[in-house]
């Protein structure tokens, strides 16, 4: 039997607002242990949470990004459970009225636009961690009461990949709003995963497991990829899947069954009597949304409008909000009609710049202007490619201006035919072999005597110039 | 006579003309509890070896209940599983005190543990006695504040009020005491019992001094979400503007079976007296005043259930020890809570459990509206209502302890009041035959706490019944 994957998502993600979610400490990751904290985060006897208007806006930011339906009346709830990085032992979440629901994402998987739904957005709290000793264990309060966003989606994923790259425009958008770090690695973006199989045709879902301990977007759709085989093989076996929570070891690359707790969860969850019911005004809505920036997605459509950018050149560009508004701006600056040359640079040459320094495109610091002036250098054939990738080289190394390090190299390319011909000649003379073999139909031979050409100018001469005099002399043409 | 028996405007009045110093008020107030505590109890952690110099008080001082923070003075609730625990900061009704010149007694008041109670027997100090017969229950929670003011060990106190914890002793032990509208004093530092019910309120010799207490603690507080964000009247202005023309309102449900014959006759009496005054009453029905008590044991104990989680044994208070995690959760809180904690930490926690909230929680949480209309529709036509604090008067010692559902049904006439969030104060209005104390309950409208102290000082200014003590 053929088996459909199913995959649901559950993100958290940390907002990185200036305080906590609900008392006024300052959200600072550098501190020592437990220094950033108060006796409100701290659950300390007698006191009261006070919700912070920025996390909120925060969230009606990505709320409105995923398209979802912000609800007129919102309110906190607590859910309560025992645990020691939780000092209140329940967490302030959003039950049944989540700020929102029903949005969705688009993403491209595979070549294909698919649209996930989004089933609620909501507020919550982050709890603080625990390190584990050797026969301790020590709490950290400084990341407790951070708030975090919890966005769920439907079981509309069908692929470990589809859940990768659902993943990558989230981050992506969520990057966009400028509403949180997104890294996985520290924490302040958190996946788990449910995944089932179901006879493909099959509208029912079937018994889902919920991962967990996934610490990178490779490391997601390894968990997926692992869960689906190993699904698959208990089902092809006649095995029942048990509903369960498995961890994600990365290391050994399995997952692996999560102790399980007695009984189901109960949360208890009620209306966190500290925190009336609140109104998120409309028009409060409405002024978030027109502050809200491009999209991804509304910035691909439009460069590949207005710069004439193929849609593999825009997507690239678009992959991060800052990096985009770097190109975008060597874009207008660059005077010729035709973007094509500074699209080159950019993907080309500047990106791989940047991935080898492990920094992004306008990380790289590269003025602007200077960079148009190189492009232009090139255009004007004034300095080869390969000269050019050495300046640009440079210019991020000394921050000196393209046409200085073009000057100090003396790279100035030598495309004055006079001056070429002298060269040519030479050429020709002491290399009688290859002229012979290129009149005798031997392209190649062209290539060599080329290379030589350039050896004796130093890498000055125009190849493109050499090659046409040379052809010209040659064939008598 | 001692400082320690006048009121506070009366001291307020003395250390304006530099009659006296703070210091002397404190000086009478150790002699006094030298010389009574033994016998009352009233506070928590009294030793007379404890009693600090007097000449650090700067103010004129109030006691504060042990479920109050105050900053680097152990705030206990007077439970084992707080042992120790000094707050590192003042709630928001202390530091307006402080801001205001009063000073905070060193010694804080005896309550039933986390307020879970109507006698002060659930303490982990020990019981508290009623300074009008020491063989009976002070009333609680608050009975340690009620019971230092009324046998002249305090000047003036703070209790909270969840159900009845201000108003049930206050009525219990013959002194003032006012139960505020939600929202109008910060909860901030006050240890949650249950988060919609909790309100802090004035223990007090007189109506001046709750008026003058309330305005000191009251107004919005940007920490308590709660808070209301309003003006603070000037309740000593609504003093002595007397009770005529005033439409009030007796609630029919309220005079039943169970309403002791001796506190009926009491109020009665204390209702044609504000008849004399010039005052109008009516039978009105709150009709669905029956589901009060059920309807507030299923509301109270779940939130409480969820406020006292914290107390854990991780961060402060006790801890039991354990080389395991869960096991170390259970021994804590097994020692460190007393028998009604635990109960009521059940309760709540049953309430709230998946398949039982929509039966209980949330049914509760409609009634609660039912029961605030009720008192909506009265107020349209009426400035205020009038009860009895309490269906008996104090009871004695151990008499309920084996009983909690007839303990429970000591707050049936306060209960409603918290439900729907409105004001209501217990004023004294008369003795038993035995001798003891009966209390005479004022509710008013949200806010208008103004109709509660006029009406309530009109009928003091015409009686005596609050300038009789103690024999101790």
């Amino acid at each position: 039997m053929r088996y459909q994957t199913v995959i649901g998502l559950e993100v958290h993600l940390q907002l990185s607002t200036k305080t906590k979610a609900f008392c006024s400490c300052a959200i600072d990751f550098g501190r020592p242990p437990n220094s950033g904290v108060c006796p409100v985060c701290l659950g300390l006897p007698g006191t009261l949470p006070v919700y912070n208007k920025e996390a909120l806006n925060s969230a009606i930011k990505v709320a409105l990004a995923f398209s979802c339906q912000i609800q007129e009346h919102t309110k906190f709830d607590r859910k309560n459970y025992f645990y020691p990085d939780l000092p209140k032992n329940y967490q302030i979440s959003q039950f049944d009225l989540p700020l929102s629901r029903n949005g969705h994402l688009e993403i491209i998987s595979e070549g294909e636009l698919k649209r996930i739904g989004i089933t609620r957005i909501h507020l919550e709290e982050d709890a603080g961690k625990l390190i584990h000793g050797s026969n301790s264990s020590l709490v950290d309060f400084n990341r407790t009461g951070v708030p975090l966003l919890e966005i769920v989606s439907e079981p509309d994923i069908f692929s470990p990949q589809e859940a990768f790259d659902y993943l990558t425009t989230l981050k992506n958008i969520i990057e966009y709003l400028d509403v949180s770090d997104c890294d996985m690695e520290k924490g302040s973006l958190r996946c788990d995963a449910n995944i089932s199989l179901r006879p493909e045709g099959s509208k029912e879902l079937g018994v889902k497991t919920e991962l967990k301990n996934m610490n990178s977007f490779k490391g997601v759709k390894d968990a997926l990829t692992f869960e689906v085989i190993r699904q698959t093989e208990l089902l092809e076996s006649g095995q029942a899947i048990s509903q369960e929570t498995r961890l994600w070891d990365a290391g050994k690359g399995v997952t692996v069954a999560m102790r399980s707790k007695e009984g189901a969860k109960d949360y208890r969850y009620f209306p966190d009597p500290d925190l009336t019911v609140f109104v998120i005004e409309q028009e409060a809505v409405k002024r978030i949304k027109s502050g809200l920036p491009e999209l991804p997605k509304e910035k691909m459509r439009r460069f590949i409008k207005e710069y004439g950018l193929s849609e593999y050149d825009a997507k690239i560009l678009v992959n991060s909000r800052r990096d985009a508004e770097f190109a975008e701006e060597c874009l207008r600056m660059y005077p010729g009609k035709d973007k094509k040359p500074v699209v080159n640079w950019l993907i080309g040459p500047l990106l791989s710049e940047a991935n080898n320094r492990k920094l992004s495109l306008c990380g790289l610091k590269v003025d602007k202007q200077e960079l148009i002036n190189l492009v232009g250098f090139v255009e004007k054939q004034e300095i080869s490619n390969l000269s050019a990738k050495l300046v640009l080289t440079q210019m991020i190394d000394t921050r000196k201006p393209a046409e200085e390090i073009i000057k100090e190299n003396n790279m100035l390319q030598i495309s004055d035919s006079t001056k070429l011909e002298a060269i040519i000649l030479e050429v020709i003379r002491d290399n009688e072999k290859s002229v012979n073999s290129f009149k005798e139909g031997k392209t190649n031979a062209l290539m060599f005597l080329v290379g030589q050409v350039m050896k004796r100018s130093a890498g000055k001469a125009n190849p493109k110039v050499v090659g046409d005099l040379l052809k010209r002399r040659l064939t008598g043409a | 006579m001692g400082l320690n028996q006048f009121t506070a405007h009366e001291l307020m009045g003395k250390l304006k003309s530099r009659e006296i110093l703070p210091r002397d008020i404190l000086e009478d107030l150790f002699a006094r509890l030298k010389e009574v505590e033994p016998r009352v109890k009233a506070y928590a952690r009294f030793k007379p070896e404890g009693i600090p110099s007097p000449e650090q008080s700067l103010g004129l001082p109030i006691t504060i209940k042990d479920n109050i923070c105050t900053e680097g003075l152990k705030t206990e609730c007077c439970s084992k599983i707080l042992v120790n625990f000094r707050p590192p900061y003042d709630a928001t009704v202390v530091a307006k005190l402080k801001a205001a010149g009063v000073s905070i007694f060193p010694f804080k008041a005896n309550m039933d543990e986390f307020a879970f109670g109507s006698s002060t027997e659930n303490s982990c100090f020990g019981t508290t006695r009623n300074p009008w017969d020491l063989e009976y229950v002070p009333g609680g929670s608050s009975g340690g504040s009620a019971a230092a003011v009324a046998g002249d060990e305090a000047v003036w106190a703070l209790g909270s009020d969840t159900g009845g914890s201000i108003r049930q002793p206050a009525s219990f032990c013959g002194v003032v005491g006012l139960k505020p509208t939600y929202g109008l004093v910060s909860r901030f530092g006050l240890v949650a019992f249950a988060s919609s019910l909790d309100q802090i309120g004035p223990i007090t010799k007189d109506v001046e001094d709750a008026a003058i207490l309330t305005g000191i603690i009251s107004g919005y507080d940007p920490n308590d979400s709660t808070s209301v964000n309003q003006q603070v009247p000037d309740y000593t202005g609504s003093l002595g503007k007397g009770a005529k023309g005033l439409k009030i309102g007796i609630p029919k449900e309220y005079f039943i079976e169970g309403l002791d014959a001796e506190v009926k006759d009491v109020i009665d009496e204390a209702l044609n007296k504000l008849k004399f005054l010039g005052a109008v009453s009516k039978e009105v029905s709150l009709p669905h005043t029956q589901y009060a008590v059920p309807v507030y044991y299923i509301i109270a104990t779940a939130e409480a259930s969820s406020n006292l989680a914290r107390f854990d044994g991780v961060q402060y208070g006790y801890r039991a020890s354990s080389d395991e995690l869960i096991e170390m959760y259970k021994k804590t809180r097994a020692e460190g809570f007393g028998e009604e904690a635990k109960r009521r930490i059940i309760l709540g926690t049953f309430a709230l459990s998946h398949g039982y909230y929509d039966a209980y929680y949330l049914r509760a949480l409609k009634v609660r509206t039912l029961i605030k209309n009720d008192f909506d529709a009265v107020f349209r036509d009426f400035d205020c209502i009038i009860t009895p604090t309490s269906p008996t008067p104090a009871f004695r010692i151990g008499e309920k302890t084996q009983d909690p559902l007839k303990m429970y049904l000591s707050d049936i006439y306060t209960i409603s009041v918290n439900l729907a969030g409105i004001p209501a104060i217990s004023i004294p209005c008369g003795f038993t035959k035995k001798g003891l104390p009966v209390g005479l309950q004022i509710m008013a409208k949200p806010f208008d706490e103004e109709t509660i102290f006029r009406v309530a000082h009109a009928f003091e200014q015409n009686t005596e019944w609050h300038k009789i003590k103690p024999k101790l």
